[in-house]
């Protein structure tokens, strides 16, 4: 059994696996069910001045048949009175105190709000901080949640006012719905943030009613934008992590967030720098019991590779993550399909024909009467497409061709050039 | 007599394991509901919605895992339960488009931990106390593997060479490999529980003995060989018992004696349909199952009964044998009475009334007895247990006999029912029994 423990800025955590900050975790009872099921930890449905929600809040994508491919949400914060949710946390972590507790906040754009705020709930004993920049529907309005996440300068002031007073560690949650995270990430490190989490939600209308031409959902006949998750934003969030895991101006632990479902997600946000994860859309989808597989299905991983502890694979592949002009231009791979497994569907030869390199062709035996197809490697360019839309894992494989040539990059290329060198690519 | 074809290839396993897409697809398609019906209808209460999903997220091991630890003879009830009447009977897609593919999804999970060679549990701290299972069936390898894991020294005593009971010696090949159960013994006896074959208890040791030197006993022996029918000419060769039948299909190399041969089978129960299928597949020209009543009393399973017709067998209701014919010691033929239903007995199903004059005979070369099995009354009474026609009475809940140290589980408690006993009811009772016998042992070192 490996060890699954986990320590981020300072805050442990018996496993990598806690519940996001939202609906799943606004209430102790919810909380406590979550960590009886496996949850290593939680993040508190986010604090602040109680709010109205509206009713209608959630959609979701079905794609294919596959139901909660995408989800999106409207609601606010908690609704709750702070005095309310304070005694829950409290009765909460007196009954589970090896779990991991963090308070989210939000307050409005106040030194002493801030100060307020922070120390009333220190003062119940959370394990750390997590600051909402993040929500982009309605508070945002308000000036709060992604409106902060969104300026360099409001993240790094107020990350400065909550370390001025905060004891346990502090936890910066950013915004996607910006040019370039790693701007808002810096301000955060800058302004003492002890770790970052991303991402909060992305902006987002789920749909239209073709017979009412209403938004999906809507309110009374109104709807407005909401935040995006689940499994469809995994490949958003993981860039974002991992842009900020390289970045050496960011330099702080990341807590991952963005539809991770399973184990498999966890190991992938993990190798490019996050020191655990947060969850919410999958155990809104199929409730608390899903830990059981990603504790399980982790602790697996690690004891077959001969790994002791899952703090050993944190980042370790942040480092194959870099820009375009660092790729060798010299590197080249080509398809192969295997025609033990194919099962003629020629969805790879439509593929590269129409919207590809034309280099798979039909080839009819005629003595068989039989077809096969067959990769023209000289024109393969190595573009994967056939591979991906193959409905059979591992009949199209890329393998690699020497091409004889020294790894070159683009950058390097230039260099060259610049410096009135010659270079083939 | 030349083999007109290989025998042995109509003994390999018919249903073909799920493709490796298929499985993924398969598994993505269960819901994970909650509070899940398949859980219910499980005997063992395997939690299904968790192993599927582990094959959904590619946690294999996790995944056997998850079914061997409530069914530790998981991998041959992927096989063998009937699973559309438990846990894909109950699959509520049943009521919005097919049911999830329950068993062949167990067997995936299942399969991959036999390929991949892994030993899935762990034995327990010794806790010094020693208890003796009396056989090595469904039963018996889930108690021992609770016990062993609970720290307990387990000895098995098993009459037979091998382990696995009906798993190893009395289910066709077709349906279940012998292989699939000698994994589940090796994974048993991995925990360090002894397997003492080739001996029987009540013969080669004493029921005292056993019960004077361990801490506790289960009787776990199942049932025996088919009963007589009491007709004139049973002796003759040729009669065959059904189970000794499939026995030998599964220890010896396959005989060639029925090709081309008239094979009758007496009973309509899932033993017979196994011994009407082993015989097609023996070469047999022309199978029949006779049964006394009709097509809505048999006890053989919907799919078993279609798996037959499929096969070839021929199904004649309504009629009993009176008298096997022979001639210089071998059967040469049957004579058969015409019955109709009557009023219908104890258990509510009617009752097969013999018409008069009704007999009429028909040529056959082996008849083949699957009507039931007989219970081990001796060896019952050798423990001085309370019975019922050799059915043990137990404790409702604590499978304790009337003999306090003695417990009893699977087949040797099986009163009847709607259905044969199933494997994985022995399955689920072996592992309840050591629960049993854990507290009951734990109950005694309490000071009183």
């Amino acid at each position: 059994m490996a060890d699954l423990s986990i320590n981020l800025a300072g805050i442990q955590s018996p496993n990598p696996f806690w519940l996001a900050s939202a609906p799943p975790t606004n209430s102790g009872y919810q909380v406590q069910r979550a960590f009886e099921a496996g949850w290593g930890g939680a993040v508190w449905k986010t604090l602040g001045e109680p709010i109205i929600n509206v009713s209608s809040r959630f959609a979701g994508l079905t794609f294919g048949g596959q139901r909660v491919f995408g989800f999106n949400n409207i609601e606010l914060i908690t609704d709750k009175p702070l005095e309310v949710n304070l005694k829950e946390m409290d009765e909460t972590k007196k009954r589970f105190p090896k779990h991991t507790l963090i308070a989210s906040l939000m307050v409005e754009h106040k030194r002493e709000a801030w100060h307020e705020i922070v120390k009333k709930v220190e003062a119940i004993g959370v394990d750390g901080l997590e600051l909402n920049f993040g929500c982009p529907h309605g508070m945002a309005e308000r000036g709060m949640g992604s409106a902060v996440g969104q300026h360099p300068d409001l993240i790094r002031q107020q990350v400065e006012w909550v370390k001025e007073v905060a004891k346990t560690p502090v936890i910066v949650k950013l915004t996607p719905n910006i040019t370039d995270i790693r701007f808002t990430a810096r301000a955060a490190a800058e302004g003492g943030a002890d770790a970052i989490s991303m991402i909060n939600t992305i902006n987002s209308l789920m749909g239209v009613d073709l017979d009412k031409w209403l938004p999906i959902p809507h309110v009374d006949g109104k709807g407005a934008h909401g935040g995006y998750c689940g499994p469809a934003v995994k490949p958003i969030a993981l860039n974002m992590v991992a842009e900020c895991a390289r970045d050496p101006f960011v330099g702080v632990p990341i807590s991952g967030i963005g539809g991770i479902s399973n184990w498999r997600d966890a190991v992938e946000f993990l190798l490019m720098g996050a020191t655990g994860v947060q969850v919410c859309t999958a155990a809104m989808h199929h409730g608390f019991r899903i830990v059981e597989d990603m504790i399980d299905g982790l602790n697996n991983y690690l004891d077959q590779r001969g790994i002791a502890s899952v703090m050993d694979i944190v980042g370790k592949a942040v480092h194959t993550y870099s820009d375009w002009g660092n790729l060798n231009l010299n590197y080249k791979v080509v398809a192969r399909i295997h025609e033990e497994t194919c099962i003629h569907c020629n969805k790879c030869h439509i593929a590269c024909e129409d919207t590809s390199h034309q280099c798979i062709e039909i080839v009819r035996d005629d003595a068989t009467g039989k077809e096969r197809l067959v990769v023209r490697e000289e024109d393969c360019v190595g573009c994967n497409l056939c591979s991906i839309v193959c409905p059979v894992e591992g009949t199209i494989e890329m393998v690699e061709i020497p091409t004889g040539k020294p790894p070159l990059s683009w950058n390097q290329r230039q260099a060259a050039l610049a410096g009135g060198g010659s270079c083939e690519t | 007599m030349s083999v007109p074809y290989d025998l042995q290839k109509n003994f390999s396993e018919v249903v073909s394991a799920l493709k490796p897409k298929e499985a993924i697809d398969e598994a993505n398609r269960c819901l994970f509901c909650y509070d899940a019906p398949c859980i219910k209808a499980c005997p063992t209460s395997i939690d299904i919605p968790m192993f599927i999903r582990k094959i959904a997220t590619g946690n294999l091991l996790g995944s056997a895992r998850t079914i061997m630890e409530a069914n530790p003879v998981g991998a041959s009830c992927a096989r063998v339960c009937p699973t559309e009447e438990l846990c894909e009977g109950a699959c509520v897609l049943n009521h919005a488009s097919r049911p999830i593919m329950i068993g062949l999804l167990q067997r995936h999970a299942t399969d991959w931990a036999i390929r991949n060679n892994v030993t899935l549990f762990e034995k327990g701290e010794p806790n010094g106390k020693r208890v003796a299972i009396v056989g090595a069936g469904p039963a018996g390898l889930s108690a021992a593997r609770e016990l062993a894991r609970l720290g307990y020294a387990v000895t098995i005593y098993e009459a037979k060479e091998k382990a696995g009971g009906l798993n190893t010696y009395g289910i066709v090949s077709f349906r279940l490999p012998q292989e699939i159960p000698l994994w589940e013994v090796e994974q048993v006896e991995a925990l360090g529980v002894t397997i003492k074959t080739n001996t029987r208890v009540g013969v080669d040791i004493m029921p005292d003995e056993l019960v004077e030197s361990y801490d506790s006993v289960l009787l776990a022996v199942g049932m025996g060989s088919v009963p007589a029918l009491h007709i004139p000419g049973e002796e003759l060769e040729g009669v065959l018992d059904a189970i000794a039948l499939v026995e030998e299909t599964k220890t010896r190399p396959l005989s060639t004696e029925m090709v081309g041969k008239k094979v009758v089978v007496i009973g309509a129960g899932n033993t017979a349909i196994d011994a009407a299928t082993c015989s097609k597949r023996l070469g047999a020209d022309h199978v029949q199952i006779l049964y006394r009543r009709t097509a809505q009393e048999m006890n053989c399973y919907q799919f078993e009964y279609e798996f037959a017709k499929q096969d070839g067998v021929e199904f004649r209701w309504l009629v009993a044998p009176k008298r096997v014919l022979g001639n210089n010691g071998r059967v040469t033929g049957l004579e058969l009475i015409r019955m109709e239903l009557g009023e219908p007995d104890a258990k509510g199903r009617k009752r097969p009334v013999p018409i008069p004059g009704s007999e009429f005979s028909i040529e056959v070369d082996f008849v083949v007895k699957a009507i039931g099995q007989n219970r081990h009354v001796a060896l019952v009474e050798q423990f001085g247990l309370q019975h019922e026609n050799g059915i043990v009475s137990v404790e409702e809940g604590t499978y304790r006999t009337s003999h306090p140290k003695v417990f009893a589980a699977g087949d040797v408690i099986f009163g009847g029912g709607k259905t044969d006993a199933m494997v994985v009811d022995a399955a689920n009772h072996g592992k309840r029994a050591a629960h049993a016998i854990d507290k009951a042992i734990r109950d005694q070192k309490q000071p009183v």
